[in-house]
């Protein structure tokens, strides 16, 4: 390990540290813009300046590397100067209008010009000044602001693997652009407005809605996605002003996705501020009393196999397990949170997570997707994927439709008999995953979510078991889920019980009339005309499609209005936070179902949150594990039917609106319209 | 003086024949398979010995430039590419040589490649040089033909190969690593250092980047011995160099001389002599636009190579001798040579990007006048807060003319400002 001197200190640090991370570790802080830890190095604003002694000149710390007996002076006259030099360079075609800027108050310009800054310029030439440029409905160009330190150009053709962004022009006249105007096409392209060490790219739905040192901050995880990526909640009086990612190597590193991101307006709009009740074929408003009446009338007075209850992908772990013991109590069987009609049983765990966790697969170097665009499905993990690819060393194949993968992949073929195949050893790329170190198979929801989706589950099963994908100390068997509260209600059993329906069979009951009521508690992602003539209780926070459908309407909080739990696809316990309170009469939704069960006489257990949390634990105990990852034995699943022969497709027609909160989203409306495959281009008579 | 037996380039002003015929018959190409035959440390060695000097304009030891190259068996190819972006203005010495004299070129491609176990070359030569690509690549088509070079060069078993590409005309892909990116099919943006080219440089594999004279150069010294090309010129500053010598001279030439030739003997003897007299001199810039100028005072006794320059803050760059008599508006040139810096900038680097437009525009003003004395102090700590501290050369480059025109004619600057004072208070009181 070479040893270093860094302002008289000796430091001694791994090989290939540049000295700017050993400035890092030893505390001492360098100022800079273009580098950045997750990022190649570009070494261009020379604001890291540094005094490497015997050096002729200052050398930019961010990128040399350190060797023995270094002496390094960060803070020396002459390191100083180098910076001043460079802040002030920086600054003379800055335009300096920080009062109109949305950056202001967190831009590292900013801070850093209060270090290095002169008080007056010097400058008394024209300043530049670069065109509008239009990035797309997500982030905002301002190039005048932009300091060239390519961090934004680095990101979208490293992580997000889009070579969408890039530098024309030389000197003074570079512009960073797309080339040709266009949006971003990247599901990570908010990323860039948080890379973005000055105003140039900042978030478009938020512009000029808030200031930085205005909001509240509350830790939270994004549910829009399964990934359980690590966020913040900035919030204003009772709004989410927006939504940015928290740093856990372990999930998300420190990305967040578009939808996640900048689905937040959508928090209010078509909100259920109160309850309603269906009279005369139209909901009406009513008072919590009236419709929890409502309720009790119909539920209690049928038999438990007469009425079900079906969860949606937005619910909270304590939620669903208050509407399971309700519906238990009751004496219904009929449960079940897989409302895309996936097919993974609640047992074994290992059956339906993500086993390799996120962080494992910078270990794999054989990737097979079977029926998942993890692009759509999961794009933070898709990073993860690219960022294995760029390492180098790294296959991957696809069984399922070809798409726009942003590393390469080879298309072993659209339906299951390629896996039969590949299960069977008799496909060249059996031994391909069975010759890899850390082989990975990743099966989509959507794969699970057919018919003979347990079938699929027990092929994949037994192709991993045969090409050695699974052992003692590696899991590269994956299931990667879509919904945030999937693990956490299969983790629960919110599935059918002894003799219980499934969606499907709940379903078809409701048409047929032998279920007569039916709990939605957020679920909306199937077809609800299948509902028949049943009595339809919809418990959530948005006027979905099931709340259209519903005969009595129990407002409920979403999931920046309540203390909840969820687990994300590798089984990670994590805990989302309130950062405001649920909109007018609306309610945390085990309370609703608390209430609900005192109507009924049957109150549950329990009259508090930490009461209703100690009562989980003491049921799973797993949940006491928050942020860790608990492995699940590898156990025998399910004995499976037969597979069809229909080719795997992916659940998800268009990203950006997948639930009810982003299907409230004007700006993820204007997505869909931006990025639809073929927008319609509007006429001269449009509008 | 250089006498004419120990002339390297014998064909320099084209009176004869650049072809493969003619290049045989100037003596190229004699014994090369010898040569390759001794084998890669001689190479290295005698070339080392020779104590030739990059003819770029950093005046880097060749032979210890290629001596940091990997041994063979790394594993990786090694490459040697060739800098033909001939782009620094005042500068035409490698247009000569590809014009009149290219098998010189592509026989040092071969040695040098020999001497680097490098099978593939690449020659990277600047898209304004049309006619001068066209007659390279019949040099490089005839010793194909010739079986000079290709699979078994020269009868010798060494397999090579030699390719050349066009640039698009940016002059920052005269710098060795944005020429390598240039090479690459990317943006010509200079690479950090380390890592160097030696260890990892086009398409990541130990690269060695020389200028066409450097090579062109080497047949002529490995042929004659290392002791014959370190006996020409000064200590330290051996051997012969093509100096071009443009501006206010009565004959603008290229010529070969030994290095530390007194630059008023260059002069005087080969360009004709100063426009007017010598007494008519003003200043020179003695090696290509990015080299501070030197006054006539110095121009005197100054002899051309690369330490006598460097000691009187100058330097001898590529030898690009532009010589300014007293007619020329010296402000007015330095400003010319600051917009083609700004121009030429890549972009990459904040004080370049942002220094070299703000040095043009300040020299624009100091042009006229229009400017205050203390202007001159911010002008010139403008420029050194560019100098050194970028990832290449260029804002030094930018840096450098200016500076030159500070420390040697600050007077007529502030005269200049003066002069504009007073010209618009005499406009104000006639008014």
């Amino acid at each position: 390990m070479p040893k270093l001197t860094i302002n008289g200190t000796e430091v001694e640090v791994p090989p290939g540290f540049t000295i700017l991370q050993a400035c890092n570790q030893a505390g001492i802080e360098v100022p800079h813009f273009c580098f950045h830890q997750r990022l190649a190095i570009a070494g261009n604003c020379r604001m890291c300046l540094v005094e490497q002694e015997k050096a002729p000149k200052p050398v930019a710390s961010c990128a040399m590397p350190v060797a023995d007996g270094m002496v390094v002076h960060t803070n020396s006259p002459l390191a100083q100067k180098a910076r001043k030099g460079v802040m002030e360079f920086l600054l003379i075609n800055h335009p300096l209008d920080c009062p109109i800027c949305d950056q202001g108050g967190e831009c590292d310009l900013q801070d850093e010009a209060m270090a290095y800054g002169k008080d007056r310029g010097r400058y008394q030439e024209a300043k530049r000044a670069v065109r509008e440029k239009d990035f797309g409905p997500l982030v905002k160009a301002t190039m005048t602001r932009c300091i060239h330190c390519t961090r934004c150009i680095r990101f979208a053709s490293d992580v997000a693997g889009v070579p969408d962004l890039g530098g024309t022009g030389r000197g003074e006249n570079m512009e960073v652009g797309t080339y040709v105007e266009k949006a971003l096409t990247s599901e990570l392209s908010g990323n860039m407005i948080d890379l973005c060490p000055v105003g140039a790219l900042t978030s478009k739905p938020y512009a000029f809605e808030a200031r930085a040192w205005e909001l509240r901050k509350t830790e939270s995880v994004d549910v829009l996605d399964a990934l359980g990526t690590n966020i913040r909640l900035d919030v204003r009086g009772q709004a989410v002003m927006r939504i940015l990612p928290r740093v856990n190597e372990d999930v998300n590193e420190e990305w967040l996705s578009d939808k996640g991101r900048f689905a937040v307006d959508g928090l209010l709009k078509r909100r259920l501020d109160r309850p309603y009740i269906r009279r005369n074929g139209k909901l009406v408003e009513a008072s919590w009393p009236e419709a929890l009446t409502a309720v009790a009338d119909r539920f209690g007075k049928l038999s438990g196999d007469k009425i079900a209850a079906i969860a949606g992908d937005l619910c909270d772990v304590e939620s669903m397990l208050a509407l399971k013991e309700l519906m238990v109590s009751l004496g219904s069987a009929n449960l079940d949170c897989r409302q895309d009609g996936a097919k993974t049983p609640a047992a074994p765990r290992a059956g339906y997570l993500f086993n390799s966790t996120i962080a494992g697969i910078d270990k794999a170097d054989v990737v097979l997707l079977i029926g998942s665009n993890p692009r759509q499905e999961a794009p933070v993990l898709n990073a993860r994927l690219r960022k294995r690819y760029l390492k180098g060393g790294f296959r991957a194949a696809q069984i399922g439709p070809a798409f726009d993968a942003t590393f390469p992949i080879t298309v072993l073929g659209a339906g299951p008999d390629v896996l039969q195949a590949l299960a069977d050893g008799a496909h060249p790329w059996f031994e391909t995953l069975k010759g890899a170190q850390n082989p990975m198979i990743i099966l989509g929801s959507g794969a699970v979510a057919r018919a003979d989706g347990l079938a699929i589950l027990e092929l994949a099963r037994r192709l991993a078991d045969a090409a050695g994908v699974v052992r003692d100390d590696w899991n590269g068997f994956n299931v990667l889920q879509r919904a945030a509260s999937r693990v956490g209600g299969l983790d629960i059993g919110f599935v059918p019980g002894a003799g219980g329906r499934d969606l499907e069979g709940i379903l078809d009951g409701s048409s047929t009339g032998a279920i007569e009521a039916v709990y939605l508690l957020g679920a909306d992602e199937f077809d609800t005309s299948r509902l028949g003539s049943a009595f339809v209780v919809y418990q959530g926070h948005h006027g979905d499609k099931g709340a259209a459908r519903a005969d009595v309407v129990l407002p409920g909080a979403a999931y920046t209005e309540k203390n909840g739990t969820y687990v994300n696809t590798e089984g990670r316990v994590q805990l989302g936070r309130l950062a405001v309170y649920p909109p007018g009469e609306a309610k945390e939704d085990w309370r609703v179902l608390r209430a609900l069960s005192e109507q009924l006489g049957r109150a549950l257990a329990y009259d508090s949150l930490p009461q209703l949390r100690q009562h989980m634990l003491s049921q799973f105990p797993l949940f006491a594990q928050v942020d860790h990852v608990v492995p699940a034995p590898w156990l025998p699943f399910a004995a499976a039917g037969t597979v069809s022969a229909a080719g795997f497709s992916y659940p998800i027609d268009t990203y950006y609106m997948t639930d009810p909160i982003s299907r409230a989203s004007p700006t993820m409306a204007e997505c869909v319209v931006s990025f639809a495959p073929n927008p319609q281009s509007k006429t001269g008579t449009h509008g | 003086m250089l006498r004419d037996e120990d002339r390297i380039f014998t064909n320099l002003y084209g009176l004869h024949d650049p072809g493969l015929a003619g290049a045989l018959k100037r003596g190229d190409w004699s014994g090369t398979k010898d040569l390759i035959l001794k084998g890669r440390d001689w190479l290295v060695e005698e070339v080392k010995n020779s104590g030739l000097r990059g003819r770029g304009g950093a005046g880097f030891g060749t032979g210890l430039k290629w001596s940091f190259m990997p041994k063979p068996g790394s594993g990786r190819p090694h490459y040697l590419v060739v800098n033909a972006d001939e782009s620094e203005p005042g500068t035409c010495k490698d247009r000569e040589i590809i014009r009149h004299d290219p098998h010189k070129l592509v026989e040092g491609c071969l040695l040098a490649s020999v001497a680097m176990d490098v099978h593939t070359c690449y020659i990277y030569i600047r898209g304004e040089y049309y006619n001068e690509a066209q007659r390279l690549q019949a040099a490089i088509d005839e010793a194909y033909a010739a079986g000079l070079i290709g699979p078994d060069a020269c009868g010798s078993g060494y397999a090579f190969d030699l390719y050349l590409h066009r640039g698009a005309g940016a002059y920052i892909c005269g710098e060795e690593s944005a020429l390598l990116e240039s090479l690459e099919g990317r943006k010509g943006q200079p690479r950090m250092k380390p890592p160097f080219p030696a260890g990892a440089g086009l398409y990541g594999c130990p690269t060695t980047v020389n200028n066409v004279e450097s090579i062109s150069v080497v047949p002529t010294i490995l042929r004659r011995g290392s002791a014959w090309f370190a006996a020409l010129g000064k200590p330290k500053n051996v051997g012969t160099k093509i100096f071009c010598i443009s501006g206010h001279v009565n004959k603008p030439c290229s010529v070969e001389e030994e290095l530390g030739i007194p630059l008023k003997e260059l002069i005087e003897t080969y360009a004709g002599g100063v426009r007017g007299g010598w007494d008519n001199l003003l200043a020179i810039i003695p090696g290509g636009s990015s080299v501070p100028m030197i006054p006539k005072s110095i121009c005197e006794t100054v002899t051309m190579d690369f330490d006598a320059l460097r000691e009187v803050r100058s330097g001898l760059g590529t030898a690009a001798v532009i010589v300014m008599d007293k007619s020329t508006d010296i402000i007015k040139a330095i400003a010319r040579l600051s917009r083609f810096y700004k121009h030429e900038s890549c972009g990459q680097c904040t004080p370049c990007r942002e220094g070299t437009g703000w040095v043009w525009r300040m020299m624009e003003r100091m042009v006229k006048g229009n400017a205050a004395v203390e202007e001159i102090d911010l002008l010139l700590e403008v420029t050194q807060q560019m100098e050194g501290h970028t990832i290449c050369a260029l804002a030094d480059a930018a840096a450098w003319p200016v500076q030159g025109l500070i420390r040697h004619f600050r007077p007529e600057m502030e005269a200049r400002i003066h002069q504009y004072r007073d010209a618009a208070q005499r406009r104000v009181a006639a008014e």
